[in-house]
């Protein structure tokens, strides 16, 4: 057992947290968040330029085949800028979905444009039935001749708006089970019968609703098995989770410091606020509710990466991260006092990426659900 | 970043784990575990004694020691295995004033004494008890008001202790004395050892709320320690006490007890029916459960992160202090829920043939009570981490 970084990841982390202070203002952060694109495109290619659009993408395809331990210290770097862009959308969900269940052509068509920034995705996997569950996936795909028609609503989805392809996942037949009959294909959104509505959310983190209106999509572009995408996806979701567990527990870190910092500063009553045993308590609790998470996801991305067993630990994490996001930021708000419901401070930005964090791949009931279950009630 | 145990730890592991699964069987009835069982009755005292013995012969009580004072050299990570295995299988096999006594010995006392004292601890020869707080001296230990005064060879001891957990069973005190009335509250402090059966000393009980025997009081009138018997330098008794906090505080063991507890509890929702129903099918009681399952699982990784830190930095502060203050909130958690799910079951004490889960939750519901205030309140850690981890200012 060795739980120190490696200087490798210790690089990682370091470049990504100078990166981010030195070219991503938070003024900029809050631009983006109502800006129509979402993201800098300038920004984005200095990411691509330090080959972190294609982290894990595997070497022959033109990726620095780093793990998913090295991905969860970048993210945790990236939740601590609070960055808005595809990344997520296109290198932790779509890319090793392409990686895993991809043909060689789709493989060496799209995963080196993706490592060098050209291509930007969405996963467009939720629907009204607003779960993650396969029983949630209600859109069709008919097959026809040499193509499949896709028909439902996607709603949800990350990027969709920007993406150069979305990764659909559809039902392709109705079997036994909700987990059978699930399949995955790769989209033009320029493709006749997509109309593409962004939704304003909480975090304005750029979510979307796509209808598929008979939308002719070629045989060929199916990744994976016909009918078998569930596992593809499960796997993905595994990621998902521990990887945005990661991206929050990066914001929940930038919410313990930050109040740490002010308290440190602000005087009241002739005194920093921090030299009183309340907001000192308070931010005790701030911290191990963080430090914990942190080890809790780190131990999740490596066992996932190890093969271990994950069943219990994935969505504990979950559930233990979104609390303490949640928490962390309230108590940040708290400690700031009345400028930092206002949107001249930067907490914000985080207390309301907590609330949406905490409901994508798994929010707390959820999270619980899976662990009774693993309990075996 | 690595997470997996060496073959050698896992080989360890195993050794551990084979030896306690077997002294787990020859437990006394009723027993359950944890540090203040084994001062209860007779029967219970003798259980760790022979454990204790078997434990000292395999060389097990001196695991983080150098090898010249009979120990075995072990790291904090496979100290917080020991821990880990011993708890788990309920096994009394740790002696956390041992613990205490050794930790500031080895790093303060005269190569002499360590070679008078530190062997003798090894083979399970010497029970002590805390002679530290008193009844003004709490939190705020360094206040204390019990004095030692120099006369001849030997020091003359004064005053009241209080929470002397097993003085009953013990036959040794450690004490933390005033020897400068003058100086700052925590420069003017020493640190003794006495054996118990010496004129001066008066151990009284002080009876816990469901009635047992664990803490006493003890009064020093003219007690007479001999200097050989001062640990460290005179004046100097409050760095050997902080160095005493310098032995594996992971968690890993407490971590190890709650998950044993945790699936009788759970065991016990799935196999019991109420109304037709199994309370393990009760959605709120589901809720309840996962939710203690997270936190048991937090504190499992944090507890290797702590035993991390330790090896990497042995007087690291927060995050010991973390484990300390969150892990004994969630025993208090886990055994006041647990004693909700058994319902009106809950409250019937051991003995009963209604008993659920032979009364565990009704002890431990109460019996947990201490470990948030004992060896430092949860408040205290929290002021660590705020001090001296987060660097906040304290109020003058």
């Amino acid at each position: 057992m060795n739980l120190d970084l490696t200087e490798e990841q210790q690089l990682l982390k370091n470049s990504a947290r100078d990166f981010f202070e030195r070219e991503l203002p938070k003024e900029t952060v809050k631009e983006l968040e109502t800006d129509p694109l979402g993201y800098s495109p300038e920004l984005w290619k200095k990411m691509a330029e330090l080959g972190w659009c294609g982290l894990t993408i595997p070497e022959q395809y033109g990726g620095a085949e780093f793990g998913l331990l090295e991905l969860v210290m970048l993210l945790d770097e990236m939740g601590r800028a609070s960055l808005p862009s595809p990344y997520f959308s296109t290198t932790v969900l779509c890319a090793p979905l392409i990686t895993n269940a991809g043909s060689e052509e789709q493989k060496s068509e799209l995963l080196p444009k993706i490592a060098s920034g050209e291509l930007i995705f969405a996963l467009a996997l939720t629907e009204p039935t607003a779960t993650y569950e396969p029983d949630g996936i209600e859109t069709t795909a008919t097959f026809d001749k040499d193509s499949y028609i896709l028909n439902g609503t996607k709603l949800f989805i990350h990027d969709a708006h920007c993406a150069d392809y979305i990764i659909c996942v559809a039902r392709t037949q109705v079997w036994a089970t909700p987990e059978e009959g699930i399949s995955i294909f790769l989209i033009d959104p320029k493709s006749p019968g997509i109309t593409i509505t962004p939704l304003q959310t909480m975090a304005n983190d750029h979510q979307n609703e796509i209808v598929f209106d008979n939308v002719k999509v070629p045989a060929a572009n199916l990744i994976g098995e016909i009918d078998q995408g569930w596992p593809v996806i499960k796997r993905i979701l595994d990621h998902a989770i521990v990887a945005k567990c990661a991206e929050m527990i990066g914001g929940c870190d930038w919410a313990v410091d930050a109040s740490v910092e002010y308290a440190k500063e602000r005087v009241q009553y002739g005194h920093p606020i921090g030299a009183y045993g309340s907001i000192q308590h308070y931010l005790a609790d701030m911290w191990i509710e963080c430090s914990m998470g942190r080890r809790m996801t780190y131990y999740s991305a490596w066992a996932l990466q190890e093969g271990e067993p994950t069943d219990m630990v994935i969505p504990a994490t979950k559930r233990w991260v979104n609390e303490a996001y949640k928490h962390c930021t309230r108590m940040g708000v708290q400690i700031h006092g009345g400028i930092a419901t206002t949107m001249d401070h930067d907490m914000g930005i985080y207390y309301r990426r907590a609330r949406q964090g905490a409901l994508l791949f798994g929010d707390t009931q959820a999270s619980l659900q899976k662990v009774a279950m693993q309990l075996g009630l | 970043m690595d997470f997996r145990l060496t073959p050698e730890q896992e080989k360890l592991k195993a050794e551990f784990d084979a030896h306690f699964k077997e002294e787990e069987k020859r437990a006394p009835k009723g027993w359950f575990g944890g540090f203040e069982t084994r001062f209860e009755t007779d029967e219970n005292w003798a259980y760790y004694r022979s454990v204790i013995d078997k434990v000292a012969e395999k060389g097990w009580l001196s695991l983080p020691w150098p090898k010249q004072y009979g120990g075995q050299e072990l790291g904090y990570l496979e100290q917080a295995l020991f821990s880990q295995s011993a708890e788990y299988h309920r096994v009394p096999a740790i002696d956390v004033h041992l613990s205490i006594v050794s930790a500031g010995m080895l790093e303060y006392a005269s190569d002499e004494m360590k070679q008078e004292w530190l062997p003798r601890m090894a083979r399970g020869e010497i029970d002590f008890a805390q002679c530290w707080s008193e009844p003004d001296a709490g939190s705020d230990l360094a206040s204390l008001t019990t004095r030692a005064v120099e006369d001849g060879d030997d020091y003359v001891i004064n005053g009241q202790k209080v929470w002397t957990t097993g003085a009953h069973r013990a036959n040794h005190l450690f004490i933390l004395a005033r020897t400068d009335t003058g100086a700052k509250p925590n420069k003017g402090l020493t640190y003794f050892l006495t054996e118990i059966d010496k004129p001066g000393i008066t151990i009284r009980p002080v009876y816990f709320m469901n009635g047992g025997h664990v803490c006493n009081e003890t009064f020093f009138d003219d007690l007479r320690v001999p200097k050989k018997n001062i640990v460290g330098e005179v004046n100097q008794g409050w760095k050997v006490t902080m160095s005493g906090a310098n032995f594996e505080r992971s968690g890993a063991g407490g971590v190890a007890a709650m998950q044993r507890d945790m699936e009788e509890l759970v065991d016990f929702c799935k196999h019991t029916y109420r109304r037709g129903q199994a309370l393990g099918k009760d959605p709120v009681i589901r809720y309840k459960l996962a939710d203690l399952a997270v936190k048991i699982e937090a504190m499992r990784q944090w507890a290797y992160c702590c035993a991390w830190q330790q090896t990497i930095n042995p007087m690291s502060y927060m995050e010991p202090s973390a484990s300390k203050y969150y892990m004994t909130e969630l025993m208090v958690e886990l055994s006041n829920t647990g004693l909700e799910i058994m319902g009106l079951y809950g409250t019937l004490k051991q003995g009963s043939k209604w008993a659920a889960l032979k009364g565990k939750f009704e002890e431990q519901s109460q019996i947990t009570l201490g470990f948030t205030i004992a060896g430092g309140t949860s408040e205290t850690q929290k002021n660590i981490i705020a001090w001296y981890g987060l660097w906040l200012p304290r109020m003058k």
